[in-house]
């Protein structure tokens, strides 16, 4: 028994990966959902999944009313995202109404007319697959064929109220000139306007970035605002609703090593097993090297998913030897899978269905990024901080603990851009600067955040060599090693300093 | 063996239907007498034959013979322009 009123307009649930949740549940069941975007935006595709995902996922039958393409072309197009209409055709389970443009189809028009034949080949058509889904691909074409808008529109009217009478959750595409501005040509928004969603495409940073936004379903609730989706082979549109990504992880008490004992101790323990690390720190500081000793300090019983994007897999492979740990070994034990990538090559958007596939098949205990600053060149900074986000609430919610990198731009320390967007999401924060002292170099490292634990408050020196890092004694007698500017402090005035606290206890 | 044959496609028998086949009877009677075969199919019972003979809108008049094919949509209210539509002309011209 529903305790819901009579008055709630139902959702049709339609396996969209991410758009269910964006719309809190589907499409509005019964009604038709008008979907505008400009040339490119992935307009048909969804048409098609609505579809496609009724079939595979419900044992729905749809029925796809083509415009624009023929269904030949919409046959073999679909292929390669693993739709194979044809058999769906066979097993009675989908059904074109083919109204693409067709050479023998040139007639003239004299005197008034209506739509009729449309709609009767339509409801012939749900009738022998038994539809439960229609989509309609696009609205532009059919205004296209008739010089009188006006019965073009009407008509349409009538088909959407004819649909609604044979109680099928239908899709209407339709062409928008601009990205942002009116709905879309026609005035087609005006009579299927019940509920309207919209896909831009725009072009930031000279890369595409696809997001789809409900505009409105009237009589019902969705989330608000645009929301990334990428198109991904063998699957269709993805749409990564941030609404997934609420704060509900669970906490664990569980410590794992960060592969260094030393810096186990500086974190209370080691780090947390759902927890999130952000190590920022210049170029050469000590970064890849911190990622290095995590990857090589997973437990033999466990596996780590490395993903760098500074260098290749050999060049980490060397690395690692040159520090005396043995990735190839652990690559052979299955206990380790380095992904190298050009963070360049797709948008961030697929760049985080990519990883999460890859965080999927191999079903790592430990992540290292390395890094993260790599994956913000050239993204804006709302995709980047969504990728990040995303990313974050996905690895915590399987328990994963992860390792990122970040470049700070100056070498004597400040702030880097990376950290302004995700410090706040990591649970731990370790900071490794240069410290110049008396015409020398020397590294700095500190635990500057442990969410939920304590942890050592002093900067350490540490070192590299051969055998890798090594965490030594805090620095004493100097100031401003956190701001990049340290001061040597004499020891009589630190002392002082110290004595008016332990006064005070 | 007529010399022309038509099909003509229509929503039930509406107003609108009615008016086309009597727009095309009075024209075929006066031009062509007793010389074509006109087919009435109504899409609501034959919706596949509609689906098959990709029809759109109704009415639609297609004059299958003698070729080439040719299609009109409406309900044929212009006599010369049917006419002219259907690569036809007119008795005495």
């Amino acid at each position: 028994m529903s305790t819901k009123p009579q008055t709630v307009v139902e959702k049709l649930e339609t396996g969209i990966p991410g758009f269910d949740s964006i719309s809190n549940g589907g499409l509005p069941k019964g009604r038709t959902t008008l979907v505008a975007g400009t040339a490119g935006s992935a307009k048909t595709v969804f048409a098609i999944q609505f579809l496609a995902k009724g079939i595979t996922d419900a044992d729905e039958g749809g029925v796809f009313v083509t415009f624009e393409e023929t269904p030949e072309d919409i046959r073999r197009n679909m292929l390669s995202f693993g739709w194979d209409i044809q058999s769906w055709e066979n097993d009675g389970k989908w059904a074109f109404v083919d109204v693409s443009p067709h050479p023998d189809d040139m007639a003239a028009v004299i005197g008034e007319f209506d739509l009729g034949a449309l709609l009767a080949r339509i409801e012939n058509a749900v009738g022998k697959v038994n539809a439960k889904r229609v989509s309609m691909d696009s609205l532009g074409a059919i205004f296209g064929k008739f010089q009188d808008q006006a019965i073009v529109r009407n008509e349409l009217l009538r088909i959407a109220m004819a649909l609604k009478k044979m109680e099928v959750t239908a899709v209407m595409t339709a062409e928008r000139i601009v990205e942002y501005g009116e709905i879309g040509r026609h005035g087609i928004e005006e009579f299927v306007a019940d509920n309207v969603i919209v896909f831009r495409n725009v072009l930031e940073h000279e890369k595409r970035r696809r997001t789809m936004e409900i505009l409105k379903f009237r009589g019902t609730d969705h989330q608000k605002g645009e929301f990334p989706f990428s198109i991904m082979p063998r699957q269709g549109i993805m749409a990564q609703p941030l609404s997934a990504a609420r704060l509900d992880q669970k906490s664990s008490k569980v410590r794992i090593t960060s592969g260094s004992l030393e810096l186990d101790k500086m974190c209370g323990g080691g780090f947390f097993r759902d927890s999130i690390v952000l190590i920022s720190g210049a170029t050469g500081a000590g970064k890849t090297l911190m990622a290095t000793e995590f990857v090589a300090g997973t437990p033999a019983e466990d596996r780590c998913l490395l993903f760098a994007y500074e260098e290749s897999h050999d060049q980490l492979i060397r690395n690692a030897e040159g520090w005396g740990f043995d990735f190839i070994k652990m690559e052979d034990e299955g206990r380790l899978k380095i992904v190298c990538e050009y963070p360049e090559v797709v948008g961030l958007e697929e760049h985080l269905i990519r990883t999460k596939e890859a965080i999927e098949e191999f079903k790592p205990n430990r992540i290292a990024i390395d890094s993260l600053s790599a994956l913000e060149r050239g993204s804006t900074a709302k995709s980047f901080r969504e990728f990040v986000l995303g990313l974050t609430s996905y690895i915590k919610r399987q328990e994963i603990v992860g390792l990122f990198t970040s470049v700070t731009p100056s070498l004597m320390g400040g702030p880097s851009i990376t950290e302004a967007h995700i410090s706040t999401i990591t649970d731990s924060i370790i900071l490794l600067r240069y410290v110049e002292l008396f015409g020398e170099i020397s590294r700095g490292i500190a635990v500057l955040k442990m969410r939920g634990s304590a942890h050592d408050k002093e900067i350490r020196q540490f070192s590299i060599d051969a055998t890798g890092m090594h965490i030594g004694k805090p620095f004493r007698n100097i100031t401003g090693i956190l701001t990049g500017n340290p001061v040597y402090v004499t020891p009589g005035e630190t002392d002082r300093v110290g004595e008016m606290f332990t006064e005070e206890q | 063996m007529p010399k022309y044959t038509l099909k003509l496609y229509v929503t039930g028998r509406t107003t609108r239907s009615e008016t086309a086949i009597e727009n095309l009877k009075s024209i075929f009677e006066e031009e062509f007498h007793d010389q074509y075969e006109l087919t009435v199919i109504d899409v609501l019972e034959r919706p596949q034959l509609a689906e098959d003979e990709r029809i759109l809108a109704t009415p639609t008049l297609i004059k299958e013979l003698p070729g080439p094919v040719r299609r009109i949509i409406g309900d044929l209210s212009d006599r010369d322009k049917v006419l002219i539509g259907l690569d036809l002309r007119p008795k005495g011209e």
